[in-house]
């Protein structure tokens, strides 16, 4: 098992590094909710298809990231408080290559 | 008033089955929701996909599984009360509670089921300043009845289906439709899009992409809208603003009813029967929370039949009962139905 580490900043601006498996097929939204880094209830809502951007994050490091899927890119034309480096974390896979990524959680709304 | 035996708060595919195992026990029951329609999540969230593990449905679609439990409960005739977020309760004397929705609508219960999932569903508004003023007065975020539009303007933004179903339906009412969304590009059924494409070419309605609004205009009542549109702002006219970026639940009023809450769920004891720290209150499916707790649609179901069980002796302290299986017992509706199994043949071979 491969664990990669990733820094997450709270809806408290609190900054959190933590530990994130690549092998248990999660993605970021996943990893935040496995932490309970956001309350129940305002992460996730549709469970990770895209279709609520309660999982919006704003992506901080320079990584290369999967390619912005349709769906997402009309679910975030859809979001608020989006800005150029808004995604959503459901659709962001954990795998080796997402060592040290650091994203801040968009807020709730 | 409406009264009932077993007041359920939301009707979600939990709040569904309830009357069911309720209707065995020959207990009414009564539906309170936010939304229109009643299926919950599988309704507002993903009515056209696919649920793999609902026990015996290889695959089933979320809208279908609501279909299947609105029929199963037919029998048992649940009231609805739709479009309405209940807000207070008052527990009474008798042991009963009157539970009061958003537009002042009275039910009277002797057992309460909280079966709110992840809360009423309540509008996303856009981050505009000004339009919590025009709430009421221009700005709706559902739309309830589409001849409150007739010889309107309208303008509508979003970018998904409800935006453009609802500029095409209302394209026959209105004097005017202007939908206003981010992007060129629309989230729907192809054929929606298509229809509002040939409804801009025959100039029916009117599309203005990619813009936003950020401010209304107007005393008391909404007079107009500012689009932003390539750093160029304009103002329409306008009698209604609807802005339709989709809904999402809020545990809402319930929060404040006394009840244990943590991690924005009902803690209830889950050992027994799922009844709250208020006896006679009980809380099931994705909104309650115990040790061990998952939010999926199988739980709800099993939370809904064991909370029935409970509700009966807590409304028949003094009668005896024993569990029938529905094949044995058959299903008696309220509505004078009867399902019973064929009784075996029993003929003689001579
Ligand atoms: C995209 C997606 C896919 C899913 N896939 C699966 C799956 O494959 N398998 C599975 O088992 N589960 C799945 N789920 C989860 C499943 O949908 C939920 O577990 C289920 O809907 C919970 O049912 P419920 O009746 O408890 O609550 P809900 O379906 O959330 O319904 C609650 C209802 O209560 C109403 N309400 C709440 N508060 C109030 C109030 N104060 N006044 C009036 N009305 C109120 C709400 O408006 C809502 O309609 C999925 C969920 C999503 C979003
Ligand atoms: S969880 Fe809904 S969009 Fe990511």
């Amino acid at each position: 098992m491969i664990d990669i580490t990733i820094t997450i900043i709270d809806r408290q601006g609190v900054s959190h590094e933590i530990n994130a498996p690549t092998d248990m097929n999660m993605n970021l939204m996943e990893v935040v909710k496995s932490y309970e880094l956001a309350p129940e209830g305002t992460i996730g809502v549709c469970g990770g298809m895209a279709m609520c951007a309660s999982c919006q994050c704003y992506v901080e490091s320079g990584h290369q990231l999967p390619v912005i899927s349709d769906d997402e890119e009309a679910m975030l034309s859809e979001a608020f408080n989006v800005k150029t480096t808004s995604r959503l974390g459901c659709q962001i896979q954990m795998n080796p290559e997402m060592d040290g990524l650091k994203v801040e959680l968009a807020p709730e709304c | 008033m409406i009264k009932t035996d077993i007041l359920i708060i939301g009707a979600g595919p939990t709040g569904l089955f309830t009357v069911f195992e309720a209707g065995l026990l020959k207990l009414k029951c009564h539906l309170i929701d936010a939304l229109p329609i009643p299926g919950g999540q599988c309704s507002e969230i993903y009515p056209k996909k696919p649920i793999y593990d609902i026990p015996a449905f290889p695959e089933i679609l979320a809208g279908d599984l609501v279909d299947n439990l609105m029929k199963q409960i037919e029998p048992f005739q649940p009231g609805f009360t739709l479009g309405e977020r209940a807000q207070t309760i008052e527990a009474l004397e008798d042991g009963s509670f009157i539970v009061t929705t958003s537009k002042g609508t009275r039910h009277q219960a002797p057992v309460v089921a909280i079966a709110g999932g992840l809360g009423s569903f309540e509008p996303r508004k856009p981050l505009i300043a000004s339009i919590e003023k025009f709430e009421g007065n221009g700005v709706e975020y559902i739309i309830r009845d589409p001849e409150f539009y007739r010889s309107k303007k309208v303008v509508i933004s979003g970018g998904g289906d409800s935006a453009l179903d609802w500029c095409i339906f209302l394209s026959d009412i209105a004097e005017s439709v202007t939908l206003v969304h981010r992007r060129n590009e629309f989230r729907g059924a192809l054929d929606s899009v298509e229809k509002a494409q040939e409804l801009k070419n025959t100039g029916k309605i009117e599309i203005i992409t990619p813009a936003e609004i950020v401010d209304l205009k107007g005393e008391t009542n909404i007079e107009g809208v500012v689009i932003k549109r390539e750093n160029i702002e304009t103002t329409v006219a306008c009698d209604h603003f609807i802005p339709l970026f989709g809904l999402s639940p809020k545990l809402g009023p319930i929060a404040d009813w006394g009840l244990e809450i943590e991690k924005n769920a009902i803690k209830v004891d889950n050992t027994l029967d799922y009844q709250t720290n208020i006896p006679g209150i009980y809380a099931i499916g994705d909104v309650n929370t115990y040790p061990g707790k998952l939010k999926l649609i199988l739980c709800g179901f099993h939370e809904a039949t064991l909370m029935c069980q409970s509700a009966y002796k807590r409304i028949f302290p003094d009668k005896r009962y024993v569990m029938k299986y529905t094949t044995v017992g058959g299903v008696e509706g309220f509505d004078g139905t009867k399902k019973e199994a064929p009784k075996a043949v029993i003929k003689a071979i001579v």
